[in-house]
């Protein structure tokens, strides 16, 4: 059976435990990076990786190398302070990068 | 360019006016590819925009509830509530074909199907607001879980696009004109060896003519 994990703030991550989720606090990006790692590393399970985006900010290129497997499918969401932007960067760049330009005008 | 390394012979203007057949077909069925592929991608990613624009907006509603209940609750109440989950969830993949590329389809089962269950603690010495927080929480999550599907069905499909362009434009760029150019060559090349013994044989005759008859033009 797959997994899901979340990684983020500890209390972003709170609130998904009490879902059923396996959640992974991480209070900077260094440690959300040895998380990821650790997760990505020797199994297959995790079919799905959530991380907050101010701590996905820093792991750009940890999280681009998973960009063309199917799984796991790393997913950018908003943090405590609200969005920052940085989840509609995925949509952009895959924009960007099948059609040679962004044509969503924005 | 092309006429580098290749014999002018009829041989090889066949062999290479087969390639340039298959070449030319090949190109029309990876443009086709490409703009169906593109049709899909554009509706992924319209798809992508609205449930980006959902999740964000309802995970942001939830964390509000959740700080609403952690100023009421002491931090360690809410540790305490939010620690043992009752729930637990499984997630099932697995693979769609679109235009040759696999991408994940998530099945999603909880362990317990009574929505209450949410709710890892008793509702004694916790906030009417922590359940209202969770219950946000667990309603943006099926659209966080269908935000993964189609945020990666988006990336493969990218992928995909970006290598089909590529050979798309190689071929049309690079293979095709390379090709008409070597066969140009070759003909050209044949039509002037025929020419040259056609030449060539006028001027045997012209000899040997003279030399039977004394003939002079």
């Amino acid at each position: 059976m797959l997994k899901i994990a979340v990684i983020g703030g500890r209390e972003t991550v709170m609130g998904f435990k009490a879902l059923g989720l396996e959640t992974y606090p991480a209070a900077e990006a260094a440690e959300a990076g040895r998380i990821l790692r650790h997760l990505t590393r020797d199994s297959e399970d995790y079919a799905i990786i959530y991380i907050e985006e101010t701590l996905a900010a820093e792991l750009q290129h940890e999280i681009d190398r998973f960009k063309d497997s199917p799984r796991p499918a790393i997913i950018l969401i908003p943090g405590r302070e609200g969005s920052i932007g940085l989840g509609q960067s995925a949509l952009k760049a895959a924009v960007e990068r099948a059609v040679g330009t962004n044509i969503l005008g924005d | 360019m092309a006429s580098t390394a290749i014999t002018p012979t009829r041989m090889v203007l066949n062999q290479l006016k087969g390639r340039l057949k298959t070449a030319r077909r090949g190109h029309k069925l990876l443009k086709d590819k490409r703009d169906e592929l593109m049709r899909q991608f554009m509706d992924v990613v319209k798809r992508n925009k609205e449930l980006r624009i959902r999740v964000e907006e309802g995970l942001t509603a939830a964390f509000a509830s959740l700080q609403v209940a952690s100023s009421i609750m002491s931090p360690e109440m809410m540790e305490q509530a939010l620690l043992y989950p009752r729930q637990s969830v499984e997630l099932g993949m697995t693979y769609k074909n679109i235009m040759s590329v696999n991408v994940p389809r998530y099945s999603f089962h909880t362990k317990n199907d009574d929505p209450s269950e949410v709710y890892p603690y008793g509702f004694a010495q916790t906030s009417g607001e922590l359940d209202d927080a969770l219950e946000k929480l667990s309603l943006v999550f099926q659209d966080m879980l269908e935000l993964a599907e189609v945020e990666k069905t988006m990336q493969l499909l990218a992928e995909e696009i970006e290598k089909t362009r590529r050979r798309v434009n190689a071929l049309e760029y690079v293979m095709i004109p390379e090709l008409e150019g070597n066969i140009k060559y070759i003909s050209m090349k044949l039509e002037e060896n025929e020419n040259a013994t056609k030449v060539r044989l006028l001027k045997v005759k012209e000899m040997v003519l003279q030399d039977a008859h004394h003939y002079q033009q």
